[in-house]
């Protein structure tokens, strides 16, 4: 087992590898270099004052130098420095990560109690009012894009009851309460939005497994009908949803950028929109080296919980 | 025999579907004795695992299936009266049911311990310790190799023929009454069909647990059955002791299967005796006797209305307006 797992983490360096090109020269090629940005704030500056600023910032070098000396930091734990503000990388995201993290898992939570249990009831009470209530919402939570429905609950609530979701950070171990009551609206819409796609699949697993033989079998051992869902067809409903659930987590952090900057969160996202508008080049690559890392680690562990969930795998 | 263990009467069993309602069991009445192994015998469709599942209260759980009338008395009680809980005491614990597909009929990711010893704590509220125990002994009691340890195995590391006698394993773990084994031997190779037949015979007639035997195969019917009951298109079409089906079948449906076995004497290259024409589409049945369209001996009064069964001889019925 061990051996499998330092084979899989080693399978992962050719593809961070690719991430990492892709990141440093894909932002490079965006119009208007961090330079420009700088200068447009001092109308007397000079272009040999842009040549010292290059030189300083070492893009004077060719691109390719600038990649591994950059590559060569990254291997080492350092993801070199802000361009504007001159803190460490590393720093900021050891900051705003943490916050990402909880919003995400927050939605995950969200998603996933809202998905399994109705994606249950859903198979199990099929072509009932319930179930066609259940899969309207589930398409309509598909349909609406998540932004649209964020900017509405920032809007309307306080044009109709003068109240708007809480806008101030406070780190979840200071203030828990304080905490959640900022989260959870970013993190119940991005939920939700995720759940759609998670109960389809429940309800359609659910529905191929509750139609299974040893699912006949565990009725005439006399089981009760809770007790033939859940430990009969559950688990076995829930292999290919895990898969799902991996292969989300992506869209998860995309959609987390966009709730960071309505709700004004501070986390990785909004750190992210902020570094792209200011050309931070070490912050962006920053971010997306960490996020690339974090949702291969997060496939490899779905990989992983296959063999808990499919004894099959297992002894494979 | 022992005193009348389970009584069927008239019992009609309909499913609805995409061409209409299909009636897959019609006015079916049988009964089995303690202690006594019945066959059902019948090709696919002609409404044998259906009656079967009726008898458990697993019609229309997963299906479109309804009971539509019909009395299923079981040690004097109607299970068709009685709400789930009470059947649900029942199944497993006093009737218990070994299906046709031993390698999907065991649930992919629980171990075979769990799933042998569920049975116990569930009907006999035994602790898990003592459950597990039970399990092996059923285990060693069919025959799995090293029973103790394979426990913590899954289905897929055993075989076929294993898994069908872990399924035998669970259907004793309670000591039912009543056996209902809808065609334990069907998927397996024809070298373990014998042994595991022959393993479920002799583990009921040791717990003294009576045995439906749902079969397509008249051969096996033979050497295990007592009683034998005939099905074509959902209906009983002959009722006999194994013995004097055999020696005299009285349904030409009945005849039809019986020459239809190849014998030691069948020459070589001949041409095997089938039953001519197609077997009945359940959703379109003739107006008559459904085997109409197929006997040799057909007459106007077949095709009126169906016969019912009736006494021929002691212990014969059959539901035929007779060719004689």
């Amino acid at each position: 087992m061990q051996a499998y797992i330092i084979r899989r983490l080693l399978a992962l360096l050719p593809t961070l590898i690719l991430v990492s090109l892709i990141v440093f020269f894909c932002q490079r090629l965006i119009p208007g270099d961090v330079i420009d940005l700088m200068l447009s704030q001092n109308d007397l500056a000079t272009d040999q004052d842009r040549a010292v600023i290059e030189a300083a910032l070492g893009f004077d070098q060719p691109m390719y130098i600038q990649y591994f000396s950059w590559i060569g930091d990254v291997v080492q734990g350092d993801l070199g420095d802000s361009l504007w503000q001159n803190t460490p990388v590393t720093q900021q995201l050891a900051e705003t990560m943490p916050i990402t993290f909880e919003l995400g898992l927050l939605a995950l939570i969200v998603a996933l109690t809202v998905a399994i249990p109705i994606g249950i009831y859903s198979a199990v009470r099929q072509d009932t009012a319930g179930d066609y209530i259940a899969r309207s919402f589930s398409l309509l939570m598909l349909a609406i894009p998540g932004f649209w429905l964020g900017t509405l609950v920032m809007v309307f609530p306080s044009v109709w009851w003068r109240w708007s979701p809480e806008l101030e950070y406070v780190p979840f171990f200071e203030d828990p309460l304080q905490n959640l009551s900022l989260m959870i609206v970013p993190a119940i819409l991005l939920g939700l939005s995720m759940s759609a796609v998670t109960m389809r699949m429940t309800r359609t697993m659910m529905l191929e497994v509750m139609r299974q033989d040893y699912v006949r079998t565990a009725r005439a051992k006399g089981l009760s009908e809770v007790a033939v869902i859940l430990r009969h067809a559950l688990r076995n409903g829930l292999i290919p949803v895990v898969t799902l659930i991996g292969l989300q987590v992506p869209l998860l952090i995309g959609g987390a950028v966009i709730m960071e900057r309505i709700f004004v969160v501070p986390g990785m996202g909004l750190l992210l929109l902020e570094a792209i508008s200011q050309r931070d080049y070490p912050v962006v690559s920053g971010v997306f080296v960490v996020v690339g890392f974090g949702v291969l680690l997060i496939n490899l562990a779905v990989d992983l919980s296959y063999g808990w969930l499919d004894p099959k795998v297992r002894h494979q | 025999m022992g005193k009348r263990l389970l009584e069927v009467e008239d019992l009609s069993v309909t499913f609805r579907t995409d061409r209409g309602i299909v009636r897959a069991v019609d006015s079916v009445s049988l009964h089995v004795d303690e202690g006594e192994t019945l066959a059902i015998v019948g090709e696919s469709g002609s409404g044998k695992s259906v009656t079967a599942l009726s008898i458990l209260g697993l019609i229309g759980d997963a299906d479109s299936g309804r009971i539509e009338r019909g009395r299923i008395s079981f040690e004097g009680q109607d299970l068709i009266q009685q709400n789930d809980a009470v059947l649900r005491r029942i199944r497993g614990n006093r009737i218990a049911m070994i299906f046709q597909e031993p390698m999907s009929s065991l649930n992919p990711v629980l171990t075979i311990g769990k799933q042998v010893a569920e049975p116990i704590r569930l009907h006999q509220g035994a602790s898990r310790a003592e459950a597990y125990e039970q399990a092996a002994e059923l285990l060693k009691k069919v025959a799995i190799p090293d029973a103790a340890e394979r426990l913590n195995d899954f289905p897929h590391q055993f075989s076929g023929g294993m898994r069908q006698r872990v399924m035998i394993a669970m259907a004793l773990a309670c000591r039912p009454k009543l056996i209902i084994a809808d065609e334990p031997t069907t998927a397996l190779d024809v070298t373990v069909q014998a042994q595991i037949l022959s393993l479920l015979k002799e583990l009921t007639r040791e717990a003294n647990s009576a045995l439906i035997l749902i079969t397509h195969d008249l051969g096996v019917v033979a050497r295990y059955a007592d009683r034998v009951t005939v099905m074509y298109a959902g209906r009983i079409v002959e009722t006999a002791s194994a013995r004097e089906l055999y020696a005299n079948p009285r349904h030409p449906y009945t005849q039809g299967l019986m020459e239809s076995i190849p014998g030691l004497a069948t020459e070589v290259g001949a041409r095997l005796i089938t039953i001519e024409g197609q077997p009945p589409d359940l959703a379109n049945l003739p107006r008559g006797c459904a085997f109409s369209p197929r006997c040799k001996y057909s007459q106007d009064v077949c095709l009126q209305k169906p016969p019912t069964l009736e006494t021929i001889s002691q212990d014969h019925e059959r539901a035929c307006y007779g060719y004689e």
